[in-house]
């Protein structure tokens, strides 16, 4: 009985009332159920993925022998990394520029990078389309330069996640630190490695992240602008499941989920969730 | 360099942000060693003044020496002077030690030196052994501290204080006047702050420059200015004052009188210097006016009294009360309908009951008490 004679609940203690736990619950179940049933059938040993014939591992080992596969990963991770990198330093430069001055015509500058985040996708994909077409990119460069188009393109739509993180990371900055720094001697450069920078990392660190997951899922803007012989992973799954729906695509996805899953710990670990948590 | 020489030299500055006029052609020396205090009410300019012999912001108009250095043209980061910020402006990724170090490691100063010199520094805050804490695990009158260590380990010329109790509760900010205080003489810095509380700054400051609209009202050490304000202004905002309006209509060396319609005729030994039958004023602080019950004050005017007859006399209504502990407010209505704030310092334990609300009282002053004031 001692567990149930505990301390009434308090009107605004949300997480002891019952109704509450069951949304939360279900909400995880809705979230959650359709990966757990992913990566649980990645090891079902039947070629199809309707009934569990018991456990195997022999999908994981025909999806890392299956080289096109492969290729489509390295290709995701290493447009993905790219993607990163350039992303955060011109999205982490955007949101100085609009947290730090104003200038005539602010608020249309604002809009406008803006703009690849509202445009749709598929919008954003034709454009794109054309626009390589136009300047007659070429497409048969050796690896990794083979890339260059979709990197860009999915530079384009990630630097602006990265600038509005930065940006309201910045809005909880005290202008006065920046005085007080430059007021001990320091100089503009150094002001900005010393002090800005360190207030901007969580916001870095969350935008790397928020760039990495976009453009290492993204699908169809990466499927306008990739040349007749590159492809990415999930360009090559949708070509999988179009025949249809092995374990092999499972195994595959697992990987692709352990991996993003394994680099945001790293990140959050590096940076103290407390930091990234301030952010929002 | 002698101790009377100006550390700051201000010369016909103006700052002007668009069409407001912040501070308006003032010039102002500050000597060596000094603890001067710009007082004012927000929006007057004191902030801005600060801010300019810092080098954040650059004056319209004028001229700003440091040690007969002009300083135009000169960023923050070369100026021989340091500033405390308001929000203390504490990196807080860096450990104290850290903090305090940043100055004397952008300098280039040796390992071994910063260290020591943080040490030292921290230990004349008294926050030795907090080398190793993170700003978030302190206290505010701590962050502050920190800031002030941080500062005064670059040994400036001159150390800048914005506002730097005015986030700290009651108890702890009268602690740091006195601290600030013993701080300044110790290091025998010159300091000058800025302040919108008149406590804080008569408890603190050699000398006190008042101003008002960009404009300096007054600049006096802090009991000139109590007891001898240059004007309505100045009267007005350091401490509590009764003014009433009133005519001159009495001048000599030796003694002078005013007509105040509302207070009667109020006679002053001294003379004032005045046009016959100008327009004046009359400052009276309620703690220069003493309250008696009527018929009593008699035997007290034989105690001290050095008007003549029937002079700085007043009778009236208490209306209003109010009870401070040490001592008590009185708002009193006078016989022909003006109203005298009065205070009493309650020297015994019952003083407090021997006036009370629709009590008719009279009232007499000293005739040095009044201030006359032409503007």
């Amino acid at each position: 009985m001692a567990l149930f004679a505990r301390r009434p609940v308090a009107p605004l203690e949300y997480t002891r009332k019952t109704w509450m736990r069951l949304w939360v619950g279900a909400t995880l179940v809705f979230l959650y159920a359709p990966l757990l049933v992913l990566m649980v059938f990645s090891f079902n040993d039947s070629k199809r993925n309707v009934a569990w014939k018991g456990f195997t591992l022999k999908y994981y080992e025909k999806a890392l022998n299956n080289d096109t596969l492969v290729e489509a990963l390295v290709n995701s991770l290493t447009i993905a990394a790219l993607a990163t990198v350039v992303s955060v330093i011109l999205g982490a430069l955007a949101g100085v520029m609009l947290w730090r001055f104003r200038f005539p015509l602010k608020g249309a500058v604002e809009g406008v990078m803006s703009l690849p985040i509202i445009v749709p996708e598929i919008c954003m994909g034709v454009a794109m389309l054309i626009f390589f077409a136009k300047v007659d990119w070429p497409t048969d460069l050796p690896w990794p330069l083979n890339l260059s188009a979709i990197t860009i393109a999915h530079i384009t739509f990630c630097f602006p996640f990265v600038a509005m993180v930065v940006r309201s990371r910045m809005a909880s900055f005290n202008r006065e630190q920046e005085e007080a720094a430059k007021d001990l001697g320091a100089s503009e450069w150094a002001t900005f490695r010393d002090i800005l920078l360190p207030h901007m990392k969580p916001g870095l660190v969350a935008g790397a992240l928020l760039a990495f997951t976009l453009s290492l899922d993204d699908f169809v803007i990466t499927f306008f602008t990739s040349g007749p012989d590159t492809i990415t992973f999930p360009v090559k799954v949708y070509s999988m499941v179009r025949f249809s729906v092995t374990p092999e695509v499972n195994a595959a996805s697992t990987i692709l989920i352990l991996l993003t899953i394994a680099l945001t710990a790293v990140a959050l670990k590096l940076q103290g969730v407390k930091g990234i948590a301030e952010t929002h | 360099m002698s101790e009377a020489d100006p550390i700051i030299q201000i010369r016909g500055v103006t700052k002007r942000f668009g069409k407001h006029t912040a501070v308006d052609n003032v010039s102002l020396d500050i000597k060596s060693g000094e603890f001067f205090v710009l007082l004012g009410p927000s929006g007057c300019g004191k902030t801005t003044l600060l801010r300019m012999i810092a080098g954040f912001e650059l004056p319209t108009e004028g001229q700003i020496l440091i040690d007969g250095q002009d300083m135009a043209g000169i960023p923050p980061n070369k100026r021989p002077v340091n500033m405390v910020f308001q929000s203390y402006a504490v990196f807080p990724h860096m450990s104290v030690a850290e903090n305090v170090g940043y100055g004397l490691k952008i300098a280039g100063v040796g390992r071994a030196e910063r260290d020591e010199r943080v040490r030292e520094a921290l230990q004349l805050v008294s926050l030795g052994g907090f080398e190793d804490r993170k700003p978030d695990q302190m206290s505010g009158g701590q962050r502050q501290r920190v800031a002030l260590a941080r500062s005064l380990v670059m040994r400036p010329k001159v150390l800048l204080l914005d506002e730097p109790l005015s986030a700290l509760d009651a108890k702890l900010r009268a602690q740091m006047q006195f601290e600030l205080s013993d701080l300044q003489d110790k290091v025998g810095i010159t300091f000058v702050t800025v302040t919108h509380d008149q406590d804080e700054a008569l408890s603190m400051a050699s000398r006190i420059a008042v101003m008002n609209k960009g404009d300096i009202a007054q600049l006096a050490s802090p009991s000139d200015l109590y007891e001898y304000p240059a004007n309505r202004f100045v009267a007005d905002f350091v401490g509590s004052v009764n003014v009433f309006e009133g005519k001159l209509t009495l001048d000599e060396p030796d003694r002078a009188a005013v007509e105040c319609p509302g207070l009667g005729k109020v006679y002053l030994n001294h003379g004032v210097t005045g046009p016959h039958g100008a327009d004046v004023w009359i400052a009276l602080r309620p703690e220069k006016i003493y309250l008696h019950v009527p018929g009593e004050g008699k035997a007290i005017r034989a105690a001290g009294q050095d008007a003549p007859e029937d002079h700085n006399l007043a009778r009236g209504v208490i209306k209003g009360m109010s009870y401070l502990g040490d001592i008590t407010l009185y708002e009193i209505k006078l016989d022909n309908g003006a109203m005298i704030r009065v205070s009493r310092p309650n020297l015994s334990r019952h003083d407090q009951e021997h006036f009370t609300w629709d009590d008719r009282v009279s009232m007499h002053w000293r005739a040095d008490s009044p201030v006359v004031l032409l503007g």
